[in-house]
């Protein structure tokens, strides 16, 4: 059994009223959001009302829930192609935050909150913390990266308004992060789980047991990881670890949150609207069966977004949540649809790391990433064949060649990523699409 | 006077080595001197063998980064200074030494050394100048003992 502290006594924020709406309700209230927020994207959005336009639909066609169906997904590309304002619903005057998240080709995607939608956002924060059991008298150590990554200031607000006390640590400077998890009371952590794996391993090492700390919660997200990592954590800090699922093209941290059931995410759906599709032909596919997430922000007023293609797959888990929340939850997310990962945190997509091989080589030569977990921090190796082009028969052209290579992820990933230079064709080939990722990283949970 | 020699890209792994060492082998290819510069990672290996125009296409074939470089062997009197007086000479000229190895096979009283120079042309000047014998690569294809 994993020696875990008991839960504090289930705290209830008003706000998480809205997570046990009765499902007739919350069905009439998402239809009215979603008429809502067809109209505005269909009044103020060239490409929404452009491509509703090519099908023949106009807002009031939406009659139905079923009807979103008859609506045109959105897809990443189109933020890009759109940067940075080409998507936006309100004027300038109107938006108090602008957030931006890393793109395919290292040109980022803005994302744009009124007022409103940062009290949205707020609201699905509370609610997300109060499911993770956190409330009034918690010390919440925010550990997610603050600036334009919508990690940060997200949980920071929802920790806030919830009535706790913040610690706007930020990530980074693990052995302050301990000092202070330890010194100042700490009850509650956010951060990524790679992360937190790495705190627990780096306390240990300065001789602090995380077990003995008021420590009992932990909001984890922003990477996918798994059941088995969470054991891990649970029995070597002895707290709670809660997986939450968001993504800054929707509003950021507070899409969906376990329960204290941690038996699969509950989404936030009078806000963010979910559907499972078949990532291969588009079709809504039935309850439970796997497919690609889709997301339409109900309530968005800068920056609505229709049918969103997250590229995460996962599956609606049927029957009711032991606690009682109303809201319907999705599985874990396990894997993507495209061929996009994260590392701390950090979007990468393989054509980045071959846009950065390309413009210090010349030409694409083959590569191979690997990922790999040590001490709970993700390690990224780009395997890159020496091509007779590049090849020298001088230990410091290659060396340089090695530096340049790494300086030029760096720049294009905003990530340091080791380089290791391979001999001609050790990389495998593989019929069809050659294989570029391999993750490692689970294999030591 | 310009002697080609090959390098071959390798990771630092074991069994590396023997690999394309096995390949000339059963070619019929002599390896008359090699070096490996070698980092945590990766290594150079340089090598002069009998037939390089073969070897190379035999080593590219078998998939290996492979490439012929212009080097100079360097007959060295074999007493203490013999090289010193050499490396002095290019320490104060704009010809640089990239890197050098030794060559096993010289006569009793000379040491013969592979020397890689940035500019190889302008390096055979000076060196005949000073009245010191820049090796053909006839003598040392056929294993190192000039005439």
């Amino acid at each position: 059994m994993i020696d875990i502290r008991p839960a504090t006594a289930p705290i209830f924020h008003p706000a998480s009223a809205q997570d046990y709406v009765p499902p007739l309700l919350l069905r009439a209230l998402q239809l009215r959001r979603l008429q809502n927020v067809v109209r505005r994207a269909y009044q103020h959005v060239e490409l929404f009302r452009s491509r509703m336009q090519e099908r023949g639909l106009r807002p009031e066609d939406i009659r139905s829930l079923e009807d979103i169906s008859r609506l045109p997904f959105t897809v990443k590309t189109d933020l890009r192609d759109t940067y940075p304002f080409g998507l936006f619903a309100s004027p300038m005057q109107d938006v108090v935050r602008l957030h931006a998240s890393s793109g395919t080709t290292g040109k980022p995607i803005v994302v744009a909150y009124t007022r409103e939608d940062v009290e949205v956002w707020t609201n699905a924060m509370v609610r997300t913390l109060a499911s993770c059991g956190i409330g009034a008298g918690d010390v919440v150590q925010n550990a997610y990266g603050y600036g334009l990554f919508t990690g940060g200031l997200g949980a920071h607000y929802g920790a806030e308004a919830i009535g706790a006390t913040v610690i706007p640590i930020s990530g980074g400077n693990t052995d302050r992060q301990i000092m202070v998890l330890k010194d100042l009371g700490v009850t509650a952590i956010c951060c990524t789980p790679s992360y937190f794996v790495h705190l627990i391993e780096r306390a240990r090492e300065l001789g602090v047991d995380l077990r003995d700390l008021a420590l009992r919660v932990g909001v984890f997200g922003a990477e996918p990881w798994t059941d088995s990592m969470r054991r891990h954590i649970e029995s070597n800090s002895r707290i709670h670890a809660y997986d939450i699922y968001g993504l800054s093209e929707i509003t950021g941290p507070g899409v969906a949150s376990e329960c204290g059931c941690q038996d699969g995410l509950h989404i936030f759906e009078d806000h963010f609207y979910p559907e499972i599709i078949d990532p291969a032909t588009g079709e809504t596919l039935p309850e439970g069966e796997e497919g690609e997430l889709v997301l339409t922000t109900l309530s968005k007023v800068a920056m609505p977004i229709l049918r969103y293609r997250t590229r995460d797959v996962t599956a609606f888990l049927s029957g009711p949540c032991p606690c009682g929340r109303t809201l319907r939850r999705i599985r874990r997310i396990s894997r993507r649809s495209d061929d996009m990962f994260i590392i701390r945190g950090v979007n990468v997509f393989p054509s980045q790391v071959e846009a950065a091989l390309l413009a210090v080589e010349g030409t694409l030569p083959h590569y191979l990433i690997v990922l790999t977990r040590e001490k709970g921090l993700d390690r990224m190796e780009v395997q890159v064949e020496v091509t007779p082009e590049v090849f020298s028969d001088k230990i410091g052209a290659l060396e340089e060649l090695q530096d340049r290579l790494v300086r030029e992820l760096d720049n294009v990933l905003g990530i340091r990523a080791e380089v290791r230079l391979v001999e001609p064709h050790t990389i495998q080939r593989s019929e069809g699409k050659a294989r570029r990722l391999i993750d490692r990283r689970h294999m030591a949970d | 006077m310009k002697i080609q020699q090959l390098s071959l890209f390798l990771e630092n792994k074991p069994g590396r080595l023997a690999e394309p060492c096995r390949l000339l082998a059963e070619a019929g290819i002599n390896i008359r001197t090699l070096s490996l510069a070698d980092t945590q990672q990766f290594g150079i290996l340089r090598m002069v063998v009998s037939d390089w125009e073969r070897a190379s296409s035999l080593l590219k074939d078998a998939g290996y980064a492979c490439k012929a470089t212009e080097v100079l062997a360097v007959e060295v009197p074999d007493r203490p200074g013999g090289l010193a007086a050499i490396l002095e000479m290019f320490e104060s000229s704009s010809v640089n030494i990239e890197y050098m190895y030794a060559f096993p096979f010289g006569r009793l009283d000379k040491a013969v050394l592979i020397f890689r120079f940035d500019d190889p042309d302008k390096a055979i000047e000076r060196l005949q100048s000073a009245g010191i014998n820049v090796l053909a690569g006839v003598d040392i294809y056929n294993g190192g003992h000039p005439a």
